[in-house]
This record gives C-alpha cells, sequence and structure tokens, in this order.
C-alpha cells in the first residue's frame, strides 16, 4: 500500500492517511497525475486544518463560528419582530445563512491555501517544481475547507431545527435538488475559488483580504440572507449573474418545500431551469479557472512572485 | 502632504526630537537611547511600517474602504427586509466599523507574535535593546491608525449610502469614549499577543474561533441589551461591549431605555479594564520572554 509522507508501513495509519493511501493505490489513479496531486492535496489539507490544531479546539472552532454567525441574525430578527421564529422570513435567513457557510469557505479555500503555501510554509517554490498538477492540487486543497463547511452546514441546520423549529423534515426533503443543485453548485464556486486562488499568486499587499471580499460581495448580492427584492434595483443584476443566488434558491427549495414559497426570488423558474443555469455558470467557471490560472501563473513567473514572502 | 507622506513625517518627528538634529544622522555615532526615550523610538519604529505599508499600494482605496462595506451592508438590507426601525440601521453601520479594529487586534495584535516568530523577526526584537513592551505597543498604534481609515470609511460611506442620522449627545464623551475603549481594546490585544504566541500553531484557530462569537456576543449589530441582563454583564469583558454600547448611546439619543448600563458607568469600567489589560500583558510578556529564555524554545519554529 502507499504510505503517506514517511510514516512507515508497519505503523498504523491515521484514518484519513489511509483512506487517501487506498485512492492512489487505484488504477485509474495512479497513472493520472492530475487525479494523484488532487488526492494528495486534499488529505495534506485536511491535516493542515484538522490534525495540526488541537482535536478539542478544531471541534469548537468547527461549531462555534456558524452557530455564533447564525445567532446574529436569529437575534436581529428577534429583536425587531418579537421573536416571530414561526414566520417563513425566518426560515428564509436562516437557511440562507447556513449554506452560505459552504459559500465563504470553497471561495476562500483556494486563496488561503496559496496564501499558505506560499507565506507560511513557504513551499511554493518546491511545490512549482514538484512533478505534480499544481493545476489538480489547488482544487484538492481546497477540498478540506469543503469538509469543513459542509459538516458545519449541517451542525447549524441541525441546531436551526432542533432550537427554532425551522420546518426541515428528512421525509419532506427534495433529495435530487438538493444533490444536484448543490454538487453543480459547489464546483461553479470552486472554479470561482481557484481564479480567486490564482489572482492571489501575484498580489504583494492585500492578498488576505481578496477571497474574503468576494465572499462578502456574495453575502450581500446572491440574496443569502434577505430576497433580493429588497437590494435598490440599480445593483440587483448583480445578483442574477451569480451562481450563489441561483444555488441558494434550489437549496432553499429542497429544503423548505412549501414553505419557501413565499419569498422565492427567482419564483418564475421552474427547478430545471435553477439547474440548467447553475450547469452552465458551472462548465464556464471551470474552464475561466483554467485559463485565469495559466494566465496568473505564467504573469507570476514572469514577474518572480511565484515564491515571492512578503510577510505583510 | 499627502496620506502616504503623512506617517513618515509623524515618525522622523519622534525620532529625530528624541534623539538629535537630523543632519548628525550621517557623521555622528548613533546615540545611546534608554529608558522613556527608547521605549518612545521603538514603538514609533514598530508603528512605522504598519502605517506607511498599508497606503504603499493604492488598492487600499479598494480593500479598506468599499469591500468592508459590502458585509456590512447585507446586514443593513436583512434590517431593511424585516422592516426595522431606521435607529437599527446606524448601529449596524457603527458595529461594521467596529468590527475593523476587532479584527485587526485579532489577526494584526494577537497573532502577530507568533507570526513574527515564524519569519524571524521575534529572535531580533529580543536581542534588540527596545523593550517588547514598546514593540507591542507600536503595533497597537500602527494597527490604530491603519484601522482607523476602514472604519472611518465604513462610517462616512454607510452613513451617506443609508441614510443614517446622528444626534451626538455630547461629542468630547463620545471621544473620551472611543479612545478609552480602544485603549482597553488594543490593551487586550497585548495579552493575548503573549497567550496566542504561546498557543503556537493554535493562534491561527483561536483567532478564527474569537471572531464571530465575538460579533454576537458584543452586540455589533444589534443592541446588547437584547442578550438579557447576566449575558450582557458576562461579555462585558470584552472592551467592544461596552464601548459600543456607550457610543450608540451617545450617537442614537432617540431612545433612552437602549443602553444596558448608564454611559458614565460604562466609561468607568472601560478605563479600569484598559488599565487591567495593559498591567497585565505587561506581567505576561515579562512571564512568557523569561520562561522562553530558561526552556530555549521561544523562538523555536516548528510550533
Amino acid at each position: 500500500m502507499t504510505s503517506i509522507g514517511n510514516t512507515p508501513e508497519t505503523a498504523r495509519l491515521p484514518l484519513t492517511a489511509e483512506i487517501a493511501g487506498r485512492l492512489l493505490d487505484l488504477p485509474v489513479v495512479r497513472d493520472k497525475k492530475s487525479l494523484r496531486s488532487f488526492i494528495t492535496a486534499a488529505w495534506l489539507g485536511w491535516q493542515i486544518e484538522s490534525n495540526w490544531a488541537d482535536p478539542f479546539l478544531f471541534a469548537i472552532y468547527s461549531i462555534a463560528r456558524p452557530i455564533a454567525s447564525v445567532l446574529i441574525l436569529v437575534v436581529m430578527y428577534s429583536v425587531i419582530t418579537n421573536g416571530a421564529t414561526d414566520q417563513p422570513i425566518f426560515a428564509y435567513i436562516y437557511t440562507g445563512n447556513a449554506l452560505y457557510i459552504l459559500v465563504g469557505m470553497v471561495i476562500t479555500g483556494v486563496s488561503w491555501a496559496v496564501i499558505d503555501d506560499r507565506e507560511h510554509y513557504r513551499t511554493s517554490a518546491q511545490l512549482h517544481t514538484a512533478p505534480i498538477s499544481h493545476f489538480s492540487y489547488l482544487y484538492g486543497r481546497g477540498v478540506a475547507r469543503l469538509v469543513v463547511g459542509s459538516v458545519s452546514v449541517l451542525i447549524t441546520l441541525v441546531f436551526g431545527v432542533i432550537v427554532f423549529d425551522l420546518p426541515i423534515q428528512l421525509s419532506t426533503i427534495d433529495w435530487p435538488l438538493l444533490g444536484l443543485s448543490t454538487g453543480l453548485g459547489v464546483l461553479s464556486l470552486a472554479g470561482m475559488g481557484l481564479m480567486m486562488g490564482s489572482l492571489t499568486m501575484m498580489m504583494a499587499r492585500h492578498f488576505w483580504s481578496l477571497g474574503e471580499a468576494v465572499a462578502g460581495s456574495l453575502y450581500l448580492f446572491s440574496g443569502a440572507i434577505f430576497p433580493l427584492e429588497t437590494l435598490p434595483s440599480a445593483v440587483r443584476w448583480i445578483g442574477f449573474a451569480l451562481p450563489a443566488t441561483y444555488w441558494l434558491e434550489a437549496a432553499r427549495r429542497a429544503l423548505l418545500g412549501p414553505d419557501a414559497a413565499g419569498f422565492q426570488t427567482l419564483a418564475h423558474l421552474t427547478n430545471g431551469q435553477l439547474n440548467t443555469i447553475l450547469a452552465v455558470f458551472t462548465v464556464v467557471l471551470l474552464a475561466s479557472s483554467l485559463y485565469v490560472y495559466r494566465w496568473s501563473l505564467a504573469r507570476a513567473k514572469e514577474k518572480g512572485l511565484i515564491d515571492m514572502e512578503t510577510t505583510y | 502632504m499627502t496620506a502616504s507622506h503623512a506617517p513618515d513625517a509623524v515618525v522622523e518627528r519622534a525620532v529625530s526630537v528624541t534623539t538629535r538634529p537630523r543632519a548628525s544622522v550621517m557623521t555622528e555615532p548613533a546615540a545611546k537611547l534608554d529608558g522613556a526615550r527608547l521605549f518612545w523610538v521603538t514603538m514609533w519604529a514598530r508603528a512605522y511600517p504598519r502605517m506607511v505599508g498599508a497606503y504603499r499600494e493604492r488598492s487600499w482605496m479598494v480593500f479598506d474602504t468599499i469591500l468592508p462595506l459590502l458585509g456590512v451592508a447585507a446586514y443593513v438590507f436583512v434590517y431593511r427586509a424585516i422592516d426595522a426601525p431606521q435607529d437599527y440601521i446606524g448601529f449596524v453601520i457603527v458595529g461594521g466599523a467596529m468590527t475593523a479594529f476587532w479584527l485587526n487586534v485579532l489577526w494584526g495584535m494577537a497573532s502577530q507574535l507568533y507570526w513574527d516568530k515564524d519569519a524571524g523577526n521575534l529572535e531580533l526584537y529580543i536581542a534588540s535593546p527596545g523593550p517588547l513592551m514598546a514593540i507591542l505597543l507600536g503595533m497597537a498604534v500602527g494597527g490604530l491608525v491603519m484601522t482607523g481609515t476602514r472604519a472611518t470609511a465604513i462610517i462616512v460611506l454607510g452613513s451617506w449610502l443609508f441614510d443614517v442620522n446622528y444626534s451626538a449627545g455630547s461629542l468630547v464623551l463620545l471621544v473620551v469614549t472611543f479612545a478609552a475603549t480602544m485603549a482597553a481594546l488594543y490593551g487586550m490585544g497585548m495579552l493575548f499577543a503573549s497567550v496566542f504566541l504561546a498557543a503556537g500553531r493554535e493562534a491561527w484557530h483561536l483567532s478564527n474561533m474569537l471572531q464571530e462569537p465575538v460579533y454576537l456576543a458584543s452586540g455589533f449589530y444589534f443592541p446588547v441589551k437584547a442578550l438579557g441582563v447576566a449575558v450582557a454583564t458576562f461579555v462585558s469583558v470584552i472592551p467592544l461591549t461596552l464601548g459600543l454600547d456607550a457610543m450608540r448611546q451617545l450617537l442614537f439619543t432617540d431612545d433612552p431605555n437602549l443602553g444596558f448600563l448608564p454611559v458614565a458607568t460604562e466609561l468607568a469600567i472601560i478605563t479600569v479594564l484598559a488599565a487591567v489589560f495593559l498591567v497585565a500583558a505587561y506581567y505576561m510578556l515579562d512571564r512568557l520572554e523569561q520562561r522562553g529564555r530558561r526552556n530555549g524554545r521561544l523562538t523555536e519554529r516548528r510550533r
């Protein structure tokens, strides 16, 4: 069996290393550099996110942040409505905020990987000279944050069902719609995330803010926590040009069913149309991410920025 | 004088006043500084890169002004979606501006010594004659100036875009409250710097963990009173909780029942917090340095 890192064959490997090792041993993976790079990077990302932290602290951090984030909205809502959490708008705000965790994580995941490799671990030069597919490696590094984000979404939704009686039931969830839209949504967001990461390769300052800033913009313009109709009409179109808007709408419909009907930003679109739009976004963004990556990489190499340590 | 030159002038003046005329710098041996003068010069020397660095690249105008406003605007539209009174929009704008300071304390103060260790600067700090406390204070001063731009932009742009009206009861009291809150907040940041340095790699997760939970606990986007007396009392140890509450009471005087405690009481507590945090930061830093020297692991980068 393939061993990850320098772990001896006889030593007991952690579960994640075991899984990664088994995947790397699959014939279809063994001959594909891009798949090998992707899987190894995903495993590395998971190690960085979880194992290199105290497990207790990591668990608290994974739970406290999303719960606190959604509780801010709950308190804001309750102060104004005297705690009318049974209203459909509450379910809209709550589920939107819970699902948005994934948007933030996926969008910022790759740019953080670039910053980490270059500024923190200073392995950028080695990564670019190693016989790996760096493009696949970056996608792989984003996977760990996707996993952490998915767990946070799940915890937040379960918390909402238990504490605020959110109208979500396993039997009424439209699973095919949820699965398809989430798959497409995550892929399109990953494309955006990789573009952010690629642009980060060329930035000396403010690179910390890029992913966060884009995630913040999506929070505002995608109708995550309020119906898009609330936005001034002059900027509402931005929301319609973002994949996150369509994914959030589809996921809300899948989770809340008829309860989502009162606040459908895109009520005129059928579920099929939502998924088609998402599919188009996914293809365009994934293809664009490859071009943006190649262009950024060439420029970063040209300008000698590829392993730049700014300590900014 | 342009914005990018202003910090240079401040630092140059601070250094020249405390040492000797500038013309003699190149010809005479450096004067040996000690005591308060050394502290003063060290502090400005550490503040300098923070004050200047942020403005060297023009993109700060976008990254530090427009983009932070987008996240704040999302909360404004939530209040609009549920037909909240206009004052609540103002609460969000003021709270949103204060998030800039909290983020700066977490990422630019608390985590900084850990990053300095990582970059190899910590051993230079310790080897230099400059006191570590002055370096921490310089980080705070530089961070305060840098973050002040971002906070001002959020207040000015946000108030203009969302038509927020303020009715300042006492401008002097408002300025004093803000200054005391910043002293306590950055004192807390200086204390955290030592704690996070001791935490090693966990510093990253600690900073992350203290972000949204503190936004919630300190009532960044709603009056902290809404959390109930017990919770509000408990979280008053975070200087921004009472600072923000007092500033809101002074800026939005329409609702006399808005505040958690009277402004004078909150100001007194914040002042005490500032003193406690600064003293605690001094002792914590000293203890950490002594322990690190004994163990020989203070600048070890593996942790």
